[in-house]
């Protein structure tokens, strides 16, 4: 069990060399833990949107908004309402199929979590699975009785509802 | 635009940021940036040591206000300089750093000093940036004085591959630079100063605690005002220290580890503490738990010190200067509580400190009466800057300070060695006034080959050596709480310091007695070089008041 909720926040940085660096450097020095940090690109290319998920709650938590809010580099920061955000993350799994009724366990538990067959051979599949870090969790606790070869999470990537928007 | 190299770019910079100083020491990688200097009207202070230098631009920096600059080569240059980027940094002290990097096309292969000082500087500047070609240069130069001089002030680094400084294009000097995760927002909320001035109405034993950031955005004024209106008493941490004139009715002195006897009773007492431009450092508030019963107001410009260390029941985040402002318009229309009990409560803390003190004379010349006749001895606005340990603690104590920028110390990292070429560089930027560095012996020893800056710059600083031939601070923590197993703290091989000031070319002096010791410091004064005091103390003497480490401000004692 977890001693401290997990929470998502999300940050708009500059898209330079070394701001991952700096910004995860203070994560570490601060002495936090981080779950899970995604990052990718805005149409503004000069931008990138972050989004950490982190074992940290109320003072911790608001502390290292601030933080992260001093950074030059930072422009803007938002912990998200976990009541009003879709969150979603990617896996890539790799299952060993070789077994016929593996496969066919295999296949029917894809389906059954909507994810994707995105290579297949003799004794492998590799699937895609999407959805929020709880639903691929429970993805990979029925795969792990078929045996799972290989695993590649994304982490999770959040934005919040409706008119919400950091 | 115009067409000119990188290096000659910089130096336009730096004229363009009004930079009249430049504390450094030359290398492989910043050759290009001498050459260009060659014919620039900035003065280059030779440090013999890039820790030397980076100190120096932070005592320029605390003593005048302005951004302190520095310059080292790449590699062991550029590391040299860490301990004081640290330092300045800590204290919120403006000062940017200027490192030499290895070519561009070398980053990453390990080449000839080179030093991956971006990543080593993270943690420990506001900002740093790594220029990579001649046209970023003037930018980068805006951006770090910019980020170094505004909102909570600190050290920006620089770091310059040797292409970027030889390689000629066509490169603008922006008058200003626009930063899209940077805002300065002095200015504080309406309601929360509201609320703020509210709280402090109804409080019946108000209390002020000073940092640094009071200093740093000279809101002295004000905060007197106030203290004055309020009739709250103000301590101070050892940042704040000048920012209430020593001998006021209302100063309480320092709180914390080596707090005085009113200060670390009355924090605890009161029902609402106004803490401003301070980050409540555990050197201040003792064991977090037992700091204060008080409401905590909480000031700062810095959001992220709310709630970090100690919790409050309001922030303000904004300038000083403009919140408590903002708190004595308010408080006039408001009616206030009168807490005689409160002042009585402060007077009678007074007497019984007086009481102590008086118990406590014993024979000879001690720190204490050596503090309070340089005090005399000084002019107002003279600059004390201190080394680390006893000697720094015996300063904050017993030596009173009438000015903010006066007395400079290294409070949050505790640097040994600092204290001295601090002074240097406090001397370069305020040439009229005395400067005196009060010093133990090994703190001294660890910087002392700045006795050659001195010397040549003519920066005629004193220092002064509370000489107790041990690490006189960890001598008394092993006396008070390891049962006198002192261990790794006799200074035996250290020199004759007399004859080491006269080995530089500098002034040494052993008084034997007050009048000489006096005399000195009038010597000293009058000088066109430095001047070395020399002065043997007992090694068993300890400070006092100390809370021990981990107990409550209020477990404080007196004697050992």
């Amino acid at each position: 069990m977890r001693m401290t909720p997990l929470n998502t926040i999300a940050f708009i940085v500059e898209n330079r060399p070394g701001v991952l660096f700096k910004v995860s450097n203070m994560f570490r020095r601060r002495g936090y833990n981080i779950e899970s940090i995604t990052v990718g690109p805005l149409m503004d290319r000069s931008l990138a949107r972050m989004t950490v998920t982190i074992e940290a709650d109320g003072r911790a938590l608001r502390n290292l908004i601030e933080q992260l809010r001093g950074m030059v580099e930072v422009v803007r920061v938002k912990h998200l309402n976990p009541r009003r955000m879709v969150v979603r993350e990617m896996a890539l799994v790799k299952l060993n199929t070789a077994d016929p009724m593996a496969r066919e366990e295999a296949l029917r538990l894809v389906n059954s979590h909507h994810g994707l067959i995105l290579d297949i051979d003799e004794d492998y599949i590799v699937a895609e699975i999407t959805g929020s870090p709880g639903e691929i969790d429970s993805f990979l606790r029925e795969a792990e009785s078929i045996g799972i070869v290989e695993l590649s999470r994304t982490g999770a990537t959040a934005l919040e509802k409706g008119e919400l928007k950091l | 635009m115009a067409e000119m190299s990188g290096a000659e770019a910089f130096v336009e910079a730096l004229k363009r940021e009004g930079v009249e100083t430049l504390f450094g020491v030359p290398g492989g990688a910043v050759i290009p940036i001498c050459d260009a200097l060659y014919d620039a009207d900035i003065r280059f202070v030779l440090a013999r040591h890039e820790q030397g230098a980076a100190h120096m631009a932070d005592g320029y920096a605390r003593a005048s206000g302005r951004v302190g600059v520095c310059l080292a080569t790449s590699g062991p240059g550029a590391t040299n300089l860490v301990t004081g980027i640290a330092t300045a940094n800590i204290d919120s002290s403006p000062v940017v750093a200027f490192t030499g990097q290895v070519p561009t096309s070398m980053i990453g292969t390990d080449g000839f000093q080179e030093v991956d000082i971006i990543g080593v500087t993270a943690s420990i500047t506001k900002h740093n940036i790594q220029v990579r070609r001649p046209r970023d240069i003037p930018y980068a130069v805006k951006t770090a004085f910019h980020v170094a001089s505004t909102g909570r002030r600190g050290v920006v680094l620089v770091d310059l591959p040797k292409d970027a400084q030889t390689d000629v294009e066509e490169i603008e000097l922006p008058e200003h630079v626009e930063l899209v995760g940077y805002h300065i927002n002095p200015e504080p909320d309406e309601r929360e100063l509201d609320r703020a001035a509210t709280l402090l109405a109804k409080a019946e034993r108000p209390i002020i605690l000073a940092g640094g950031g009071v200093v740093a955005s000279n809101a002295c004024r004000e905060l007197l005002e106030l203290a004055e209106l309020l009739m709250a008493p103000v301590a101070t941490t050892l940042m704040g220290k000048g920012a209430i004139p020593s001998g006021h009715p209302l100063h309480i002195g320092m709180c914390g580890m080596h707090g005085t006897w009113e200060a670390n009773h009355l924090i605890p007492e009161a029902d609402v503490l106004l803490a401003v431009g301070t980050r409540f450092s555990d050197r201040t508030t003792g064991r977090v738990e037992e700091f204060t019963e008080a409401r905590i107001i909480h000031i700062d410009i810095d959001p992220s010190e709310f709630d970090k260390n100690v919790e409050a029941s309001l922030r303000v985040r904004g300038d000083a200067k403009i919140a408590l402002r903002g708190l004595t318009e308010r408080l006039r229309q408001i009616s206030k509580k009168r807490g005689e009990g409160w002042m009585r409560r402060l007077e009678k803390l007074r007497e019984q400190r007086r009481r102590m003190e008086e118990e406590e004379r014993g024979e000879g010349v001690k720190p204490p009466d050596l503090m309070k006749a340089l005090r005399r001895l000084l002019p107002k606005e003279a600059i004390v800057t201190t080394e680390v340990g006893q000697c720094q603690m015996w300063a904050a104590l017993h030596f009173d300070v009438y000015a903010p920028r006066t007395f400079l110390s290294s409070g949050g990292l505790g640097t040994m060695g600092w204290g001295f070429p601090a002074a240097i560089g406090a001397k370069a930027a305020k040439p009229q006034v005395p400067v005196v560095d009060i010093a133990g012996d090994g703190s001294f020893g660890m910087t002392e080959n700045n006795l050659a800056t001195a010397v040549e710059e003519k920066l005629p600083v004193i220092v002064i050596i509370l000489n107790n031939r041990v690490l006189g601070m960890v001598a008394q923590w092993q006396r008070l709480f390891y049962g006198r197993r002192y261990f790794g703290v006799h200074l035996g091989g250290s020199p004759d310091f007399v004859k080491l000031a006269e080995a530089y070319g500098a002034i040494g002096v052993r008084p034997g007695s007050m009048e000489e010791f006096e005399e000195a410091v009038k010597v000293g004064m009058e000088s066109e070089t430095a001047t070395i005091i020399d002065i043997p103390i007992d090694p068993e003497e300890n400070v006092f008041p100390m809370v021990p480490p981990g107990r409550g401000l209020r477990e404080i004692l007196v004697e050992g």
